[in-house]
């Protein structure tokens, strides 16, 4: 579905990406991790749009993603935090995302609202809403229109433990539905819960992109959390010896 | 093509400081009108407040609003909505709003009390330096990702217009006061938009008689068809093209 060749990105002379490919496919639900500073957020833009790569390319569906904006009516995003224009009114927010996409002729998905219970707040304006509040109402929004691809960015942080839970198990059946969603988290029992692929970013480079199956065996540790930092500890030491 | 236009107008229309900024500009205009006896001297003093607060509103609270919404705008560029028209809807928002306060503040006192074509004259030259201030603080905040930057590049805008143009004439005036350079005047006068605006707005005035030739030329021209026209194509260019060259810059931006 969405295929990366060789991205490369500086911001002034310090490179963040430095060529990346890789290839994501339907019903894939894959974990971006990697340390801080080692462009997870400039990568998810870059398949956005929002940052302009200096080298490769990004191909969404078959079409090259350079120019075009038509591509992100099939991509739910949620940024790790979200802002609205303070005055509007949570119900305008909905109406606003709903007018950019006057075309979208399938059925709105509003399972989140409904278990956010989100009605209650459609007259708040934004302005007076809580953190994690804004979060869930982004939520919302990334699963409104039914995308076939989902980015979402620290989705959890934030959220208390039953928000947390209803979003996760509705992962889960997005997930079931065939569809590729793209998260970056550093709670590792989250992802366990929800992904099937672990995705490891260092320094601007793929270090591996796996299925969590396979991880496991190959590291020879039976929970995800041992796995990674095993995988981190080696890359370390090669770093070392270098 | 305006489909956040409409929001983003809504949300600023209920900024405190839009709310602030109308009161302000009636009560000053209320107080002028008041004050003095004679409507032209009214008039004449309410257009310094256009002249030096409307350029320094619009640039600062634009340049700023633009900064505070940056993470909104993040957003929408990840939305299937072209990039300019994030932009386009930005401004549209901000300059309406802007306006709408202009012809409120000052609008309706002058409506109550001195409606006359220069009145008209004055409203119209506030809301193209609207307009303009408005499209020139959006081009500083896009061409700057640090907000103080940004703001110090739109007061520089503003300090140039209103300040420095106004020295820089006066200095070529008097050391070129030998050769006949009335006509050159006109020309520099009219390429900044706070001075094209004064001048045009003064020549309607019956003080124009008191300024001796250069006046005479200066009354001649901006009565004319041609002068309208020529000062109406100066302060929109003066539109036009900061608000295409930053969407040419935000286009390319990184957010």
């Amino acid at each position: 579905m969405i295929t990366v060749n060789d991205i490369h990105k500086k911001y002034g002379s310090q490179p963040v990406l430095k060529g990346i490919n890789l290839t994501l496919n339907e019903g894939q639900t894959v974990a971006l991790m990697g340390p801080n500073g080692s462009g997870k957020t400039t990568f998810i833009k870059c398949i956005l749009g929002m940052v302009k790569a200096d080298k490769g390319h990004i191909l969404f569906k078959d079409h090259k993603i350079e120019g075009d904006w038509e591509y992100r009516k099939d991509i739910g995003y949620m940024p790790q935090s979200a802002k609205f224009p303070e005055r509007l009114k949570v119900r305008d927010v909905f109406s606003m995302l709903k007018d950019i996409r006057k075309d979208f002729n399938g059925t709105y998905d509003e399972d989140l609202i409904r278990e956010f219970e989100l009605e209650s707040i459609f007259n708040k304006t934004v302005g007076t809403l809580s953190g994690g509040t804004r979060q869930k109402v982004s939520a919302a929004i990334a699963f409104l229109f039914n995308p076939s691809m989902l980015i979402l960015d620290e989705p959890t942080t934030g959220l208390d433990p039953v928000s947390s839970e209803i979003l996760k198990n509705k992962i889960i059946r997005e997930h079931k539905k065939n569809k590729l969603i793209f998260i970056t988290s550093h709670i590792i029992s989250d992802i366990e819960e929800v992904s099937s692929h672990v995705m490891y970013l260092f320094d601007g480079q793929l270090q591996f992109l796996k299925d969590i199956s396979t991880l496991k065996s190959e590291t020879g540790e039976a929970n995800l959390n041992k796995a990674i930092i095993h995988v981190m500890v080696d890359h370390q030491r090669k770093e070392k010896a270098l | 093509m305006m489909k956040i236009g409409k929001y983003v107008l809504s949300d600023i229309l209920r900024n405190n400081f839009i709310l602030g900024y109308t009161f302000f500009l009636f009560l000053v205009s209320f107080a002028i009108l008041n004050l003095e006896g004679e409507t032209t001297k009214a008039l004449l003093s309410m257009l310094n407040i256009v002249l030096l607060i409307i350029p320094l509103t619009s640039l600062v609270f634009a340049t700023i609003h633009f900064y505070n919404s940056y993470e909104f705008i993040e957003l929408m560029v990840s939305q299937p909505i072209k990039r300019s028209w994030i932009l386009v809807s930005e401004y549209t928002g901000l300059a309406i709003s802007l306006t709408v306060a202009l012809l409120i503040g000052m609008g309706v006192p002058v409506f109550i009390y001195g409606q006359s074509a220069i009145a008209g004259h004055l409203l119209i030259g506030g809301t193209a330096l609207t307009f303009v201030f408005t499209a020139l603080a959006i081009l500083c905040a896009v061409v700057s990702k640090d907000k103080a930057k940004g703001i110090g590049l739109s007061l520089l805008i503003w300090f140039f217009c209103t300040v420095i143009y106004g020295g820089l004439m006066l200095i070529i005036l008097f050391s070129f006061s030998d050769y006949p350079v009335e006509k050159y005047m006109l020309i520099f006068t009219s390429l900044n938009p706070v001075d094209l605006v004064r001048v045009s707005i003064l020549m309607q005035m019956d003080s124009a008689a008191l300024m001796g030739y250069t006046g005479a030329i200066f009354k001649q021209f901006f009565n004319e068809t041609t002068g309208m026209v020529f000062g109406l194509a100066v302060l929109s260019l003066w539109t036009i093209l900061p608000l295409l060259l930053s969407i040419r810059i935000f286009n390319r931006k990184d957010l």
